[in-house]
């Protein structure tokens, strides 16, 4: 086996690249573990707790004075206020109302309030509008937990069979890394969690194990070569190793997904920017994370 | 030498037909396949629009029968009226949890849609104080007709309320009390609907009938008539039908959220094959034939399977396209690694195709697994997202394994040897 040129040891350094791991995993982590008690972090989206949210054309610059009063001016009209009034659209000349289940009549009569304060064209029409009743939206939400469950426990079951149990725990570890992350970027940049979170998830996990197993399957590979050899320092080969391959493969990906965010729709950049936050969290996570961790499991198991 | 160029005809002859295909459509006779645009379905929220759900309110202690009838019904009278107010390409299905969907494209007012489409009309015969003689259930079905009806000196289009035998006996009992109230000038019995007086006849003595008529005057029409009986008929179904989700895009959102993806899409792809061809050299130009032929295949099979794509699902193809170049990554860096150990050209592709397989295969099934349990699982956007990542993988995987090695064989085979040219 050649040795590759070592400029960073991912084992010997592994105190410093968990550490930083664990600071960006840490928002995520207390969003879920508060979320049993009743304190949301997150953003819920009506996909999961029923309401309305609707996106009006202002032709105009939205600024915190024009929100507050179409804020004013839906509570009037429906007798329900928006729990929030963002600007939105690529020109910011777009409000985005959401607010407490509405029916029809109301999300009509919200809009001609709207179109009547503020001389809106008669052509005008909301650009969008999404309404989900609770019951529905519980049932997404069971659907959403049911899937990601399943999801989970198939690759889990996968990942046992095609690897021994302390190289599957530390895969796991470094796939919960990743969801984490992914939540803590939710929970900072405000991003609806709805149904697309599943998705973006579920595609990072499937990614981020991809990752994991090219490393893996090196280090099996490498044991069988030079069985002698210190266990670390065949996963630091490894991971030098399958270097190149994890920052190319981590480009090409990025290369689509960052584009999407940057001329995206404002629904789908919310779908792009987690993928894009996990997509690089994958590739952190299988170079500096589940190897180190692998041996971790390995030394203690050897000290015991 | 002979047989790699038979092979990179063979190749790009595969390509340009899978390209047409994908395309232009193909007609063989007993094999057609309509070309992309037309074989695909796209979402409302790339073409704007609106989708309806509406939940039946089943009262208790209803059976399966009775609810899934009354669900039938129900549907039957969503498309008749998405006919009638125009919508002729809308489509109505039922979906789990006693829940009917309705599909409408590029809607202008999606709010009018829902409160017209929702609307049921509950009918009840009221006597002059207002006390309810017979209620929707005494009503059997609501029909309507064209003829003479008394009070009409010509032939009307009108309502025909057919009554349960119950409701005869009650209508008879009403008529006979107001009948007695011809002193105080309240012998008539309304026909009230909505909480709207549509019509009061007089009477004058028992009627015994199993069926009553709504009169709408004189200029009304065949349209008007039916719209009221369907209305009726729709208050008559054993439960109501609330509306629970609306998910409506502008059809200018629609449009805009498709050109901005499809441009995201291409720009990727071609910063990925710039990319590789730098990166890898003669072997990203063969990933880049490979990419081009996985495209064209995937809307092939995508337009033969209808799939239904959504914004989601862009996303979904988008992403399939960044794993497709991974497999072929981490083969070429270990064909790259092998040259740099001395091994000769042949022997590093086979060493590099062998060694990276059992990495790739593992990879794209715990992918495979997340796509197909939320295609079982998933609802509305999702299923989209679901549907293009599998179809995706499934063929990426085949196509990245099967293709690039034997393109890379023939490279070799083609005399394109230089290892400047496999960057090692």
């Amino acid at each position: 086996m050649k040795e590759n040129k070592k400029t960073f040891d991912f084992v010997k350094n592994f105190k410093f690249t968990g550490l930083i791991s664990i600071v960006l995993a840490l928002t995520g982590l207390v969003g879920l573990l508060l979320a049993p008690f009743g304190v949301f972090l997150f953003n819920f989206d009506i996909d999961f707790v029923g309401g309305t949210t609707m996106q009006f054309e202002m032709h105009q610059d939205v600024t915190a004075e024009l929100t507050a009063k179409v804020s004013g001016i839906v509570a009037g009209a429906t007798g329900v206020r928006p729990s929030s009034v963002i600007k939105a659209g690529d020109a910011g000349t777009q409000v985005v109302i959401k607010c407490a289940e509405l029916s029809s009549e109301m999300r009509d009569a919200a809009f001609e309030a709207v179109r009547a304060a503020y001389n809106l064209p008669e052509t005008d029409s909301p650009i969008k509008s999404e309404f989900v009743s609770a019951s529905v939206g519980s049932d997404l939400k069971r659907s959403a937990v049911l899937a990601s469950a399943i999801a989970v426990a198939l690759i889990l079951v996968y990942i046992t069979i095609r690897f021994q149990f302390f190289s599957g725990l530390a895969a796991v570890i470094a796939l919960v890394h990743d969801l984490l992350i992914m939540l803590s970027v939710y929970i900072i940049f405000r991003i609806p969690f709805n149904m697309n979170f599943i998705a973006a998830a579920l595609t990072i996990l499937g990614y981020s194990i991809n990752a994991t197993i090219v490393v893996f399957d090196r280090v099996r590979e490498n044991i069988r070569l030079e069985p002698e050899k210190k266990f670390g320092q065949i996963v630091d080969t490894s991971i030098h190793q399958t270097l190149s391959r994890s920052v190319n493969t981590t480009l090409t990906t990025l290369f689509a997904i960052v584009l999407l965010v940057v001329f995206g729709v404002d629904s789908i950049r919310n779908f792009a920017l987690p993928v894009c936050v996990g997509v690089i969290c994958g590739c952190y996570s299988s170079v500096c994370i589940s190897g180190p961790m692998w041996n971790l499991f390995e030394s203690k198991k050897k000290a015991a | 030498m002979k047989k790699s160029v038979t092979t990179a005809v063979i190749v790009l002859a595969l390509l340009a037909l899978l390209l047409t295909t994908a395309l232009c459509g193909l007609n063989l006779g007993f094999i057609q396949i309509q070309p992309i645009q037309e074989g695909i379905v796209l979402g409302l929220d790339l073409v704007g629009g609106s989708e309806i759900t509406y939940e039946a309110q089943i009262p208790a202690g209803m059976s399966r029968e009775e609810i899934d009838s009354g669900l039938e019904v129900a549907q039957s009278m969503l498309r008749q009226r998405l006919n009638g107010l125009g919508y002729t390409e809308a489509s109505v299905y039922m979906a789990s949890g006693d829940r009917i969907v309705v599909e409408i494209p590029a809607v202008d007012d999606p709010e009018q849609a829902v409160q017209q489409l929702g609307k049921t009309a509950v009918v009840t015969f009221q006597d002059a104080d207002g006390n309810v003689v017979l209620g929707g259930g005494d009503i059997k079905s609501a029909t309507y007709s064209h003829g003479q009806v008394s009070g009409y000196p010509v032939p009307v289009y009108h309502v025909v309320l057919n009554l349960t035998s119950e409701g005869s006996e009650k209508f008879a009992d009403a008529t006979e009390v107001a009948a007695e109230r011809m002193l105080e000038g309240k012998n008539y019995i309304s026909i009230v609907m909505d909480g709207e007086i549509i019509s009061a006849p007089q009477v004058s003595e028992r009627i015994y009938s199993d069926s009553a008529v709504i009169t709408m005057g004189t200029n009304a029409t065949v349209e008007q008539v039916r719209y009221l009986s369907e209305l009726i008929s729709a208050g008559q179904l054993p439960f109501s039908l609330e509306h629970v989700k609306l998910q409506s895009v502008g059809a200018s959102l629609g449009e805009r959220s498709l050109e901005t993806s499809l441009m995201a899409g291409l720009i990727g792809l071609a910063l990925v094959c710039l990319f590789m061809l730098a990166v890898y050299r003669i072997m990203g130009f063969i990933s880049c034939i490979a990419l081009l032929i996985y495209g064209s295949a995937f809307a092939v099979v995508a337009s033969v399977a209808h799939i239904n794509l959504s914004l989601p699902g862009i996303a979904g193809v988008i992403l399939t396209v960044g794993m497709a170049v991974d497999a072929n990554v981490v083969i070429y860096e270990r064909i790259k690694e092998e040259l740099r150990l001395g091994k000769t050209l042949r022997y590093a592709i086979d060493a590099g195709y062998r060694h990276a397989v059992s990495a790739i295969v593992d990879s794209n099934i715990t992918t495979i697994i997340a796509a197909a349990v939320l295609w079982i699982f998933g609802t509305g956007t999702i299923l989209s997202f679901a549907q293009t990542l599998l179809i995706g993988v499934v063929l990426s995987m085949i196509i990245m394994l099967v293709f690039t090695k034997l393109l890379l064989k023939t490279a070799v085979g083609l005399k394109i040897t230089n290892l400047k040219a496999y960057c090692a």
